[in-house]
């Protein structure tokens, strides 16, 4: 049962949906390194992005449509959200935060059920990913590879926003003091209001990649969420690096566990979390 | 909490047996079915527990479902593979199973607070629902569960109709009810929200909040435990959704909405969650929306109700009751009247040597030197002034004597002891304690609340599992609050949440709340800070009252008052001491005159 071919194709996998949960953690991180909110809405936000995606697929026939429109339209749901509930919640007390953004996700995930109802759909891999490559030593579906090299992409782009423009030294210098940031006569509630946006964006794009991989439900974003936790637990909350380390560990320990024992896949996860928990509290790339 | 209310103590239990013998009679009329009541009974009681956490603690949970799960499957097995063959036996293993589980994660969870809590639960939830489908197959069935779980029997009598049923539960909720209110009511419970007010403080006035919440994880588990048994007793089958993700967010979402804090909450919310399902679902066709519905009333309470249902109501109750008339809040804080005699000691401490000594203590923050070895010793009795300009390491000195923060070189003695390295706990547990120089009080809690925290602490040392104690029957504790009440000069305004004084009121509660743990050798950074000159002049005289036979250092940017008070005075610069000796000595001191005019002077 263990051969290399199958190996590999398990590390792929594992490198896929481990880019995919970096892509979606970075997202939480982000914002919870920004606003100081912990978004539990954020998995919800996903699963909207594969639904707006399907929406916009259904409509078009074109998967790169789909992948804009989705991404844009969670984007702005992400800023309504943050304008018109987020926000009031700054100055209250985490657990409130953590309250209403578990709230806020209910009520996204029941609406979407409401419009299209519990069973799965399923968004078709896009043409020019749907062949199944053959590398010699193993057989590949290439729209996975794809979709590695497409969230590579935009983990990249989001690096390079975070350390290479003006707005990411808000954002960063934010994390670190944002009453500082909003008396040097900064608009820190209009950054504030992107960095969700952006967030949220990058938990709807990684929704619409992933809908071709894993048919969408309105509950898809649940595990997400919880897998996401873990990530940032091991990865460190609030640090972007680890997202993405936490995140390529995550997807690899679970892809190569469930070559051995797919029950085991999940548990294994935890279990590793367990670990970073007692032997470094903060994560691997926290601070505090 | 006062005597006058003493006559009607037992009120919440009396109306609660009322409503849980009047319900079967009246629900049934508006749809409530046995079924559907005790359903609500078993969610009341697994909130009862989460209650604990949550709404008095402050440690928002979402795993309990791997407790619920847990207890349950435990009961269910031993049920259904006849190991154990009375029910109510099995419910108990499976309780006291869910606690032990509940111990163990606890010790990993509870290392970190807030988001990080909460994210490591979700975590310990979805483990456990995993686990429950795999590893732990042989004894759960998986997927499919338990079934034929027997429903209880007791003297030969068997639970089996659907109201006998809710008769047991009823009983077992109310026991569960009245544990509960005990627990809030021991001294134990006072801590408990003394942790949810301010931890940090908490910790300072020498309790040991790790163990508090581990202990109080550890009760919620069990109440989650028994919980899940009665559930699969009362279906017949132990389901594996005990263990899913939706169990613990249905409980989170039912306290929220019933009232967080109110012990009753999760029932109500669990009675309107039902209700709502049933209702929307079958009468009014919604389907499926019956959850969109609630997830909106969510919201919407969080954002303008967070105290919910119950706390709404309360609400409402004390703003339409007429009030007896309060003392009108005074525009000024009231000034001090001189206390008659010095609070009790309860401490034997030695009355002479060396109180505190510091030697060659340093804090280097990586390159940034705060302290740089320190000497610096007290006499038993003595009142110290420490002075300095900003930057000079006062506030990192006091936090490395206090154990807030520890030295990286040196060695700090108390009477000749050494307790360099003791956590801030331990530090007040032996007799320093510390008033802040930004307040630290329990803002939620009333005035003679938080003084009884601090008390607590020297009555108790820093944990104590008294569960079942009355704080109203400890006389001497309420005797020593009552006093140092009067000392403060807030005895009108005990029953006042701390939130509602005024400044000086507050600044008054943050000495209180370091002399209320008695300590021998008191440290206060910048007591009169940010007071009026009257309040200046009497905080000055209680400080001297406080002084009789304790040790003072005092941080203090008022120079004219603290070289009253002081008999010597240490200045500290850049880290390090720069001059030492009476308060005479030190305004005749060249060095001192430069250090704060700034070096004027050519060096």
């Amino acid at each position: 049962m263990l051969n290399w071919g199958n190996f590999v194709s398990q590390l792929f996998n594992g490198l896929v949906s481990g880019a995919l949960l970096a892509l979606i953690s970075a997202g939480l991180t982000i914002v919870y390194g920004t606003l100081g909110v912990l978004n539990l809405a954020h998995g919800a936000l996903f699963m909207l992005g594969g639904y707006a995606g399907f929406v916009a697929y259904q409509a078009t026939g074109n998967f790169l449509i789909a992948v804009v429109v989705g991404t844009l339209f969670v984007g702005l749901v992400g800023v309504v959200f943050e304008r018109a509930i987020v926000r009031f919640f700054y100055d209250r007390p985490e657990e409130d935060q953590i309250l209403v953004t578990f709230g806020a996700g209910i009520v996204l995930v029941e609406l979407v059920r409401w419009g299209f109802g519990s069973l799965s759909q399923m968004v078709p891999a896009p043409a020019f990913g749907s062949p199944i490559i053959n590398l010699g030593f193993v057989i590949y579906p290439q729209y996975r590879l794809i979709a590695f090299g497409i969230v590579v992409v935009a983990l990249a782009a989001l690096y390079l926003l975070l350390y290479r423009t003006r707005l990411g030294m808000v954002v960063r210098a934010g994390i670190e003091d944002a009453p500082m940031v909003d008396m040097l006569g900064i608009n820190i509630q209009r950054t504030f209001m992107l960095v969700f946006g952006i967030g949220a964006m990058a938990a709807g794009f990684a929704g619409i990649i992933n809908a071709p991989i894993i048919a969408i439900t309105p509950n898809v974003g649940d595990d997400i969420l919880i897998q996401c936790f873990v990530v940032v637990v091991i990865g460190g909350v609030g640090s972007f690096p680890g997202a993405v380390i936490g995140g390529i560990v995550a997807g690899e320990i679970m892809s190569i566990t469930s070559m051995f024992n797919p029950s085991y896949s999940a548990v294994m996860l935890y279990a590793v979390m367990t670990l970073v928990l007692i032997t470094r509290p903060q994560g691997l790339f926290g601070t505090r | 909490m006062s005597t006058s209310s003493r006559p009607f103590a037992w009120r919440a239990e009396a109306i609660l047996a009322l409503v849980l013998i009047i319900a079967p009679f009246v629900l049934p009329l508006i749809g409530g079915s046995a079924d559907t009541l005790s359903r609500i009974l078993i969610w009341g009681l697994f909130g009862l527990g989460f209650d604990l956490i949550f709404g008095f603690t402050g440690l928002l949970s979402f795993g309990q479902s791997v407790f619920y799960g847990s207890g349950g499957f435990i009961a269910s097995y031993l049920l259904v593979s006849q190991s154990v063959g009375n029910v109510f036996v099995a419910l108990v293993i499976g309780m006291a199973g869910a606690a032990v589980i509940g111990l163990v994660i606890g010790l990993l969870a509870l290392r970190r607070s807030g988001i990080y809590f909460a994210m490591i639960t979700v975590a310990f939830g979805e483990m456990f629902f995993f686990l429950e489908n795999s590893a732990l197959y042989p004894w759960t069935g998986g997927e499919n569960g338990l079934p034929n779980v027997p429903k209880p029997r007791l003297f030969g009598f068997i639970f089996d109709s659907p109201w006998s049923l809710y008769g047991l539960l009823a009983v077992l909720f109310f026991i569960g009810y009245v544990i509960a209110r005990r627990i809030v009511a021991s001294p134990f419970g006072h801590v408990l929200t003394a942790i949810r007010d301010n931890p940090l403080r908490a910790r300072a006035v020498g309790h040991d909040i790790q163990r508090y919440k581990l202990a109080v994880f550890v009760v919620a588990a069990a109440y989650a435990g028994i919980s899940g048994g009665l559930e699969a007793t009362l279906q017949g089958y132990m389901s594996p959704e005990a263990f899913t993700f939706e169990t613990s967010g249905q409980l989170v979402i039912q306290t929220v909405i019933g009232g967080a804090g109110t012990l009753l909450g999760p029932l109500v919310g669990a009675a309107l969650w039902l209700y709502l399902r049933n209702e929307l679902q079958s009468a009014l066709g919604l389907g499926a929306a019956w959850k969109l519905v609630l997830g909106v009333v969510f919201v919407v309470l969080i954002v303008f109700l967070r105290r919910g249902i119950i706390g709404g109501v309360s609400d409402l109750w004390t703003r339409f009751r007429p009030v007896p008339a309060a003392p009108p809040a005074p525009l000024y804080a009231n000034p001090i009247a001189t206390p008659t005699a010095p609070p009790t000691r309860h401490r034997q401490m030695p009355t002479d040597g060396i109180a505190i000594e510091a030697k060659g203590v340093g804090k280097r923050y990586g390159g940034i030197v705060a302290n740089d070895g320190i000497d610096f010793a007290v006499r038993a009795g003595e009142i110290r002034g420490l002075i300095g300009p900003n930057g000079a390491g006062k506030s990192t000195f006091f936090k490395m004597l206090t154990g807030e923060v520890q030295p990286s070189a040196g060695k700090i003695f108390m009477f000749g002891e050494e307790i360099t390295g003791l956590d801030v706990t331990a530090v007040c547990q032996k007799g320093i304690a510390k008033s802040y120089q930004i307040n630290q009080l329990f803002q939620k809690l009333t005035v003679r609340r938080n003084l009884m925290i601090s008390a607590l602490s020297r009555t108790r040392g820093p944990f104590r599992l008294d569960l079942m104690a009355n704080v109203d029957r400890m006389r001497e504790l309420n005797a020593d609050v009552t006093e140092t009440l009067r000392l403060l000069d807030l005895t009108a305004r005990a029953d006042t949440p701390v939130s509602e004084l005024a400044y000086g009121e507050k600044r008054r509660i943050e000495i209180g709340l370091a002399l209320g743990t008695d300590p021998a050798i008191l440290l206060l950074d910048e007591p009169l800070a940010g007071m009026s000159p009257s309040e200046r002049a009497d905080t000055v005289k209680l400080l001297r009252q406080i002084a009789v036979g304790r040790t003072l250092v005092v941080v203090e940017h008022d120079m004219d008052a603290l070289f009253n008070m002081a008999d010597r005075i240490t200045v500290l610069q850049e880290g390090r001491v720069l001059a030492e000796g009476t308060p005479a000595e030190i305004q005749a001191s060249q060095a001192v005159q430069d250090a704060y005019l700034g070096g004027i002077r050519a060096p």
